[in-house]
């Protein structure tokens, strides 16, 4: 092969790794873009995990009323006993409640957890939104503690007319395996 | 092309020319295109029929409900390595070595761009393979989650030996790299002086687009599968919603390849056929033009709909939509291709040579199992097919009868170029209806499974479907051991006494340069480049 050739060859060729170095790169890039579109969309409950800012001047929509309903669910066998207080409530537009989370640990060791959060349906999810949240951040529990955990919610008025049932679910994780460093003591939860 | 005339020097003989080393040692050190295509060649040969027993298996399980051979463990292993084997050992292997074998020779190239990166991309294989292969006798499971490896079966509950499975998809994504990142040099920069673009055949033209699709997705799946082992090992939580990850991330990074992907094992199968049908239909391919661009423009589409795969997943209502139409659009190219190649059959002087049956199946089948896409493209639908046996069957007739089907008569076809001798054309007739009988017999009731409601990748199931089941059971065996005759042929022509002299052009209507050197092929052809006008 000619010496001009194998040179025209190594460019090209390193140009094209380039390519593929990129398209690695690319890849975990996704990780954040995924993030920001949930994030921005509520596809996910991405809004519902951090935290928004409540407007107290906000407008009541005395006019509507949209009945949340409350689900939990216990990840893979995790011994505790996670429950809503309310089964569902009944709330305005605009308007900002508060409800509780009852949490025991049953497990027989200390444990940290973590709530997912997953709102539906899919385009009614973005417009509710929270200050507060016990999902926020992840929960430590002594062995056989029981606790209350506080949500503060509002639902935006700009959320379509259609809409007259929203479903707020919790999926309880095992974070023991992702303990960030963070205090116990936790705002608004109200230890039993 | 047909339009131009091609000629080549004979008086090229300078005395740098030497054969093949001897033994084994031309196999591990070979750096000629043709060795190494011959290599691939082989080594998709032995995985599919490794592959096809583990299909052969889930079929014997699927034969009555209830347990026959396996225990569920087993049989979501045997599924697994079936559907990896498959995609990763026979197909992408099999059309790696028809770009090594052909590429160089159809552009009038010397060899590959880069002859010892060649040998590399080919010998990654075989050790990701043993090492694949090798889980199913190690203590506890072998991967069991899937060919797709869904995040958390992959991750949380990933059996130990899914780091086995890690390291491999990564050497086979390496050599799946190397070899496109060739491919792509050899087709810029090695075409014979007056080979422009447009005058390519179709098969380099498929391979050029294949290959910029395998540079752009294979390092999507290494970084899918290097999160998984971060996850799996290193308490990063990429999928793992309790630190802060999503599963369903992984479905959009998986089908983010996965979808590119299937194009990757179906586009040098339509430069194949693009190459067949001409030749025995006595006629230039028609809208040579629009099978580029229509190529391209599927190469481009498959980046923008792989949510088609998750429609299911609570996708918001405008994302679904939106794949729904654009998956769609994948039909317009493809369509144009189909009616290109219809085109292309009508008022020619059809001979039915092995070659050309295998491309006629083709052209009917993947037609079927590109109707059935369209089908499951549709959102609503999709929501009663997604998961069931249904889909099973779409993609193995885009599989099956579409890229398997492409390799086998791609191998008829240039078989006698590649060895000298030709196959029997008897043997080859049965070949091919047994197979399109087997093919057929094993997937078309499956579709019916699937619009019943039968689940796939389960190895139990509800008594109603059991005669359907039977069926299909009934046409692997006759497609599986049907390919049997495949392998005597191959082997046969490959080391079979050369009996009769095949002329330089072996096919009435071939065109092309590689039907303008001797016939076997020689160790090195196009030294000098040929001399094209």
């Amino acid at each position: 092969m000619s010496s001009p050739l194998r040179q025209k060859n190594k460019k090209l060729l390193m140009i094209l790794c380039g390519g593929v170095l990129f398209m690695f790169g690319f890849c975990y890039m996704l990780v954040p873009l995924y993030k920001l579109v949930c994030m921005k969309e509520g596809i996910n409950g991405g809004s519902a995990r951090a935290a928004a800012i409540y407007d107290s001047s906000t407008q009541i929509d005395k006019s509507r009323t949209i009945r949340v309903y409350f689900t939990t669910t216990l990840h893979s066998g995790l011994a505790f006993k996670f429950i809503p207080l309310q089964h569902s409530i009944d709330i305005h537009p605009g308007e900002r409640k508060l409800i509780y989370f009852y949490a025991e640990n049953q497990s027989g060791n200390e444990m940290t957890v973590q709530a997912i959060p997953s709102i539906t349906p899919m385009d009614g999810a973005r417009f509710l939104k929270k200050t507060e949240c016990f999902c926020f951040t992840q929960q430590y529990f002594f062995k056989g503690e029981k606790a209350d955990m506080p949500v503060y919610f509002f639902i935006e008025p700009g959320i379509s007319k259609n809409i007259k049932e929203i479903t707020l679910s919790y999926t309880l994780f095992d974070a023991s395996a992702y303990i960030k460093n963070q205090k116990h003591f936790i705002k608004g939860r109200i230890d039993l | 092309m047909s339009e131009q005339a091609i000629t080549h020097s004979h008086d090229d003989h300078g005395d740098h020319h030497h054969g093949p080393e001897k033994g084994i040692k031309r196999w591990l050190f070979t750096t000629n295109h043709k060795d190494i295509g011959t290599l691939y060649l082989y080594f998709s040969l032995i995985m599919l029929f490794v592959g096809g027993f583990m299909a052969l298996v889930i079929r014997v399980e699927l034969f009555e409900p209830g347990k026959v051979l396996l225990d569920p463990e087993s049989f979501n292993q045997m599924t697994t390595m079936h559907g990896l084997i498959m995609v990763f050992g026979v197909i992408m292997p099999a059309m790696a070595g028809l770009a090594n074998w052909l590429v160089p020779m159809m552009i009038g190239a010397p060899d590959m761009a880069l002859p010892r990166l060649n040998n590399w991309s080919f010998w990654l294989l075989p050790f990701a393979f043993s090492m694949l292969l090798s889980t199913l006798l190690m203590k506890g499971p072998a991967p069991d989650f899937g060919w797709t490896f869904y995040a958390p079966l992959s991750t949380t509950f990933g059996p130990k030996s899914t780091d086995f499975f890690i390291f491999s998809i990564h050497m086979m994504g390496a050599s799946s790299i190397l070899a496109a990142l060739n491919i792509v040099v050899t087709i810029f920069n090695m075409r014979a002086p007056g080979m422009t673009w447009f005058k390519l055949p179709m098969f380099v033209w498929s391979w050029l687009v294949t290959a910029f699709l395998l540079l752009a997705v294979m390092p999507v799946l290494a970084g899918c599968v290097t999160m998984m082992l971060m996850d799996r090992h290193f308490h990063t939580s990429f999928f793992n919603a309790a630190g802060g990850g999503d599963p369903v991330l992984f479905q959009h990074v998986f089908w983010f390849f996965g979808h590119p992907e299937v194009y990757i094992l179906i586009l040098p199968g339509f430069g194949v056929i693009s190459e067949i049908i001409p030749t025995f239909a006595r006629k230039k391919l028609f809208g040579y033009h629009a099978m580029v661009y229509a190529t391209v423009m599927i190469a481009v589409v498959g980046f923008v709909v792989w949510m088609h795969h998750m429609f299911t997943t609570g996708a918001p209502i405008a994302a679904q939509l939106y794949f729904m139409y654009a998956t769609m659009l994948v039909a317009v190219p493809t369509g144009i291709k189909v009616f290109n190649w219809l085109a292309t059959l009508f008022k020619g002087s059809i001979t039915f040579e092995t070659p050309m049956l295998f491309a006629l199946g083709f052209l009917v089948m993947f037609t079927i199992g590109g109707f059935s896409g369209l089908m499951l493209a549709l959102v609503p639908a999709d929501y009663q097919y997604r998961d069931s046996y249904f889909v099973v069957a779409h993609f193995h007739y885009v599989l099956v009868s579409g890229s398997l089907f492409t390799i086998i008569a791609a191998i008829y076809f240039w078989l006698p170029k590649w060895t000298g001798n030709m196959y029997s054309e008897k043997l080859g007739q049965w070949h091919f209806w047994l197979s399109v009988i087997g093919m057929n017999v094993t997937f078309l009731p499956m579709h019916f499974l699937g619009l019943a409601g039968m689940p796939r990748r389960i190895p139990d199931y509800a008594l109603q479907f059991t005669d359907f089941n039977q069926i299909c059971t009934v046409g692997a065996f006759i497609f599986g051991f049907a390919q049997l005759i495949f392998l005597y042929i191959v082997l046969k022509a490959t080391f079979g006494k050369r009996k009769e002299h095949l002329s330089d052009q072996v096919w009435e209507g071939a065109k092309g340069l590689e039907w303008t050197v001797p016939t076997p092929a020689p160790y090195h052809t196009f030294e000098t480049a040929p001399a094209l006008h």
